[in-house]
């Protein structure tokens, strides 16, 4: 199938790239590289300078350091018009008193095109969004899904080297946001886009994204693919947002051959070092790799139930232990516990992870 | 993507191009009899005064317009397109910037008498040549330069490098700097002419400390106070008077299940259609020395009531009357922007009704009471309308302003001390206000309250409002109603008579012998021209207005907290204060434009300004900012966002500031009384001078057809903009209207 629209996908590069407001540093001086063709989602909790950082690769805000290139160009001090990256907005912003086709077509007649052929360009677009006919419709005609393609429809048209989205599916449905999270990384990957992609949501971050900007208080705090966040988060912070997980503080004893051995209280395991030395350690453990031992066996984490709750295919429990609280999805493979049973605990190496302290 | 195709009209050439034509092919100076097409031309005249710039500079030896030709051969290579943007700028700055300078510098040092100021002449010796006010050709240069800074200041960086943001503020900043700042510090300058054989300093002490002003005589016998306290006891009094007034009916029309709230709400629109005499006739025809009442009381009694409406108690009572509107439509916003779930706490708290109502409620609304308040203050503060009619001897700021301007004595040195004091008083008014309000800008200020179900009043409560309210409202139409009634009898208190005679004498028409309608009534040529300059500063204040506050809404840059204050400071001026203002500046050179409909366009324009302003900022507040940036991102200009995207959008805010401005610029006469002229006299300044005479009937009938015509132009919007677009709450129609700074 021949697409009526062409590529031109662009690398981003931020180099020193920072925001300040008079005394408010809303995103602190960073490098990033954003490849050609990938999509790059930019995660963290509200207020951590996601929506700030996507701005300044727009040009709605201008960099108060730092230079920023777009396909090598040096943008830093263009305005948004000229930065040929278009925008998906968080509330569409669908101009309401034009007709679908008119909101698609509206950056192309400003870009001086004719608007008959920017007319007949729009409609292709839409085609492409699956949304062929609409074109006459008004955007409130429309359902939330459809106003979406709509926006993404309006940036496409202009075949811009960077698309970004603004939380594009915070306004849908939970069911929805699924199904036009996979359409959005379809046509992505089909079109081979340049993508970045602003969300709070680390499941749908997971879903999406070739490669993941974890943020916090306006700094980066590690870029990696989703795989890499969630089985070798560098830290407390992008291991406990990447996914649950218990934070617990134990020590390696020894390292050899880069194998770490953690000691907590009885209980011994060995895990990748990833280049740590003997001494205090932080160790984020996923809830479903909380084993419950065999009863009396020794080499166990002692722990009591402080809380079973009972939830049909598993059950959740907490357990109080001398290396502080956990929490656990589907222990008890063999047998439900009761609040107050001491048992052993041992831990599945595959979902625990060592974070220097 | 293809290239924007490079405009010649906009682009930074076309403003060089229209900065050299100004200065050297068109007029410089204005031409007393107009511009014609063949004077238009005016490289080679003859007549100096005729002549351009250049001109002028070339051939009659006019060595001041060397620096404004050399500042534009100095801008020239920034205007071309072909440098870097940063040695673009370079020249743009220093051209533009320098050229603003020269063109202001030649006009303030060079005027009727040769040199302006003393220290000039000393320095240079005589000049032995005049000028005269600046014309068509100065504006162009003006304006050309203007545009050339701003576009310098985008091309460094500033304002995001919008050279549209930057050309708007410049252009606001120029505005007010022109229209408000310059005329208020002229007048200002003119308390300290000397006086007599007085100096300086001892001109200014004797104009200051003056008995009329400070004494306060009244307190130990019945001679009349100093003006300023005059002026404080009355603006204090009706302040107090009207928000309790205001408080009782927002109060109702919020809180109550009475039937006749909607009909209430009416009155909120009352001061704005209303010519400011209107409440001042109504009372004298009630309660004068022909009056109603009065003729009642001697015909029963054979006892004189006199002329007590005449002297503080009228004007307090009229001021009551005019302003109660105004406290309630603000209160109406007060009460409903209360959260109704703070009361229901205090309820499910076990808080009695009254208990909520004095430990929650009242405690809410203070600032708001406070706020109320002072905004009728500032409008008793700057009421000339109700003092002038009602006052006789009791002598307050805005009419001891008039008289000294107009008197037999001409006195601008304390015309100026007492505008001074004005715009002291104005001034610390709205600062208090502003602290009231709290430390939210003005920008924020359009909020909207808690949505959820009011409280219904406790009993008290409720027949106190009620038996304050109830009786005001009655009283308030029943003045009304007089005052009409005034319009279709022959002589008032004397013959009673019906007639029309009154609308005959204003509006007669008359078919001339040849077929022609001729407009022979006394009224015609005032209305006429108060529609045509109303009609004229409408747009131009709508514009202004809304593209401040696009301004100010939707763009961050260096100064746009200064900008803002300084706008809402120029609302604070008591148009008293700019009335004199602008015939002490606007008299002579080198803005020579007393006399002529454009001081007025430029009164009602700068006036007027707030309603533009306030309704675009309502309005703009309720659009979503990324609708604009969607527009930017989509590679329209900053130029096309705004005309494609935000005005249509703002479509019934336009329309509704048009048409208030329309209808205030008909109805103010404070500033405006200063202003007229025979050819161009005003509706409101024909109805005082008819007043002054005596001649009730007609100055009623005028102000009968004045509202009928103003009710017709805002019924007109409500059925053009309808009223769903204009907000979801009954309130927020008119809470877009601006309060305030009507006199
Ligand atoms: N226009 C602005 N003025 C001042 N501070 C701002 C502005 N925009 C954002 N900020 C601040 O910058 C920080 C980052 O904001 P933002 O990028 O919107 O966060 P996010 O999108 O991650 O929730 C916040 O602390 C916010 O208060
Ligand atoms: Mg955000």
């Amino acid at each position: 199938m021949t697409l009526p629209l062409q590529t031109r996908s662009a690398e981003v590069r931020l180099q020193g790239v920072g925001k300040r407001y008079g005394q408010i540093q809303a995103v602190k001086p960073l490098d990033l590289v954003i490849e050609g063709g990938t999509l790059v989602t930019l995660l963290g909790p509200s207020g951590c300078g996601k929506t700030t950082l996507l701005r300044l690769i727009a040009g709605l805000e201008q960099a108060t350091e730092g230079q920023l290139f777009i396909g090598g160009r040096d943008v830093t001090l263009l305005p948004a018009g000229e930065r040929n990256v278009s925008m998906v907005f968080q509330s569409y912003a669908l101009f309401p008193h034009m007709s679908v086709l008119d909101n698609v077509a509206y950056g192309l007649v400003s870009s001086g095109l004719r608007k008959r052929e920017a007319h007949v360009r729009a409609e292709a677009t839409l085609e492409v969004v699956g949304l062929k006919g609409f074109g006459t419709r008004l955007p409130s005609e429309m359902s939330g899904g459809q106003q979406q393609r709509v926006a993404v429809a309006r940036a496409l048209v202009l075949e811009p080297e960077v698309l970004l989205f603004d939380e594009p599916l915070s306004n849908l449905d939970a069911r929805l946001r699924r199904s036009m999270r996979e359409e959005i990384r379809a046509l992505q990957q089909r079109l081979g886009l340049t993508v970045v992609y602003v969300t709070h949501d680390q499941a749908e971050a997971l879903a999406v994204s070739d490669k993941i900007v974890v943020m916090r208080n306006a700094e980066i705090a590690q870029v990696g693919t989703p795989e890499e966040l969630y089985t070798q988060p560098n830290s407390v912070f992008v291991a406990t947002f990447m996914g649950e997980a218990n934070h617990i503080r134990g020590r390696i004893e020894a390292v050899e051959d880069g194998v770490a051995r953690v000691a907590l209280d009885a209980l011994r395991i060995d895990l990748p070092a990833r280049g740590m030395a003997p001494g205090e350690v932080d160790i984020v453990v996923r809830p479903e790799a909380v084993r419950i031992g065999p009863d009396g066996q020794g080499g166990m984490l002692p722990a009591t139930v402080s809380r079973a709750t009972y939830m049909g295919s598993h059950t959740e429990y907490y357990f109080a232990t001398p290396v502080g609280d956990l929490f656990s999805l589907g222990a008890d493979r063999l047998a439900r516990r009761m609040v107050g049973d001491a048992i052993g605990l041992h831990f599945d190496p595959e979902g625990v992870v060592l974070v220097r302290p | 993507m293809k290239a924007r195709p490079m405009r010649f009209a906009g682009s930074t050439l076309f403003f060089w191009t229209l900065a050299a034509i100004g200065t050297a092919l068109v007029p410089w100076h204005m031409q007393q009899d107009g511009l014609s097409a063949g004077g238009l031309m005016a490289l080679g005249q003859q007549d100096p005064e005729a002549a351009s710039a250049l001109w002028q500079a070339m051939a009659h030896g006019r060595f001041w317009f060397w620096p404004v030709v050399a500042c534009l051969v100095l801008a020239l290579p920034g205007a071309l397109p072909a440098a870097t943007a940063s040695r673009r700028a370079g020249f743009l700055l220093a051209g533009g910037g320098l050229g603003l300078a020269a063109i202001v510098a030649q006009g303030l040092a060079i005027g009727v008498m040769g040199w302006s100021f003393p220290w000039l002449e000393t320095t240079f010796g005589e000049l032995g040549d005049r000028q005269f006010g600046i014309g068509l050709g100065a504006c162009m240069a003006f304006i050309g330069c203007l545009v050339m800074l701003t576009d310098g200041l985008a091309l460094r960086g500033l304002f995001r490098g919008d050279r549209f943001v930057s050309g708007a503020v410049g252009l606001l900043v120029a505005s007010i700097v022109i229209f408000t700042a310059w005329p208020v510090l002229t007048m200002l300058s003119q308390m300290f002419t000397p006086r007599g054989d007085l100096g300086v300093g001892a001109a200014l002490a004797d104009r200051l400390f003056d008995r009329k002003i400070w004494g306060l005589a009244c307190l130990g016998s019945s001679v009349n106070c100093g003006v300023f306290w005059n002026t404080l006891a009355l603006a204090t009094s009706t302040a107090t008077a009207a928000t309790i007034l205001g408080l009782c009916f927002a109060l109702i029309v919020t809180r109550t299940a009475f039937p006749a709230k909607r009909a209430m709400r009416l009155l909120t629109v009352l001061p704005i259609i209303t010519p400011p005499f209107v409440i001042g006739l109504g009372l004298i025809l009630i309660f004068g020395r022909s009056g109603v009442v009065n003729q009642l009381v001697e015909a029963t009694f054979g006892v004189q009531l006199g002329r007590w409406i005449y002297g503080f108690d009228g004007v307090f009572l009229a001021q009551v009357f005019s302003f109660t509107p105004t406290a309630f439509l603000v209160l109406i916003g007060v009460v409903e922007g209360i959260s109704p779930t703070m009361e229901e706490a205090s309820q499910t708290l076990r808080a009695s009704k009254m208990r909520t109502f004095r430990s929650v409620t009242l405690p809410l609304m203070i600032p708001g009471l406070a706020n109320a308040w002072l905004v009728v203050f500032v409008e008793s503060l700057a009421d000339f309308g109700n003092p002038i009619v009602l006052g006789g001897s009791y002598g307050v700021l805005s009419t001891e302003i008039f008289f000294a301007v107009v008197g037999a004595q001409q006195d601008f040195g304390r015309a100026a001390v007492l505008a001074g004091i004005m715009l002291v008083v104005g001034l610390c008014a709205f600062l208090l206000q502003r602290a009231v309000v709290g430390r939210r800008s003005y920008v924020s200020v359009t909020g909207k309250g808690d949505a959820g179900l009011q409280q219904t009043l406790p009993r008290p409560v409720k027949i106190v409002a009620f038996a304050v309210a109830i009786p005001w409202a009655i009283l308030t139409v029943t003045v009304y109603c007089m005052a009409l009634a005034g319009a279709f009898v022959r002589v008032w208190g004397r013959d009673w008579t019906p007639t029309l005679s009154h609308f005959r004498r204003a509006f007669a028409i008359e078919w001339a012998p040849d077929g022609r309608m001729l407009f022979s009534g006394g009224a015609w040529h005032s209305l006429f021209t108060t529609i045509e300059l109303a009609a004229t500063a409408a747009p131009i204040t709508a514009s202004i207005g809304l593209l401040a506050a696009w301004v100010l809404t939707r763009q961050r840059f260096v100064g746009r907290t200064a900008l803002e204050f300084s706008l809402m400071l120029t609302f604070a001026v008591p148009g008293t204060v700019i009335g004199v203002a602008y015939i002490l500046t606007y008299n002579i050179p080198p803005l020579e434009i007393t006399g002529t409909a454009m001081i007025l366009i430029a009164c009602f324009v700068f006036r007027n300004l707030p309603v533009g302003v306030r309704s675009g900022v309502a309005a703009m507040s309720q659009l979503d900012k990324s609708l604009d940036e969607a527009a930017i991102t989509l590679r329209a200009s900053t130029f096309r966002a705004l005309t494609t995207i935000v005005l249509p959008l703002l479509k019934p805010a336009i329309v509704t500031a048009l048409v208030y401005s329309f209808v205030r610029a008909m109805t103010t006469v404070s500033a405006v009384i200063f202003l007229v002229s025979a050819e161009y006299e005003m509706a409101t300044v024909f109805i005082i001078n008819r007043v002054i005479n005596g001649d009730y009937g007609l100055a009623i009938a005028y102000c009968a057809v004045l509202i009928v015509l103003m009710m017709t132009a805002i019924g007109l919007i409500n059925l053009l903009v309808g009223r769903r677009k204009l907000g979801r709450r009954v309130a927020a129609a008119p809470a877009a209207l601006p309060v305030g700074g009507r006199a």
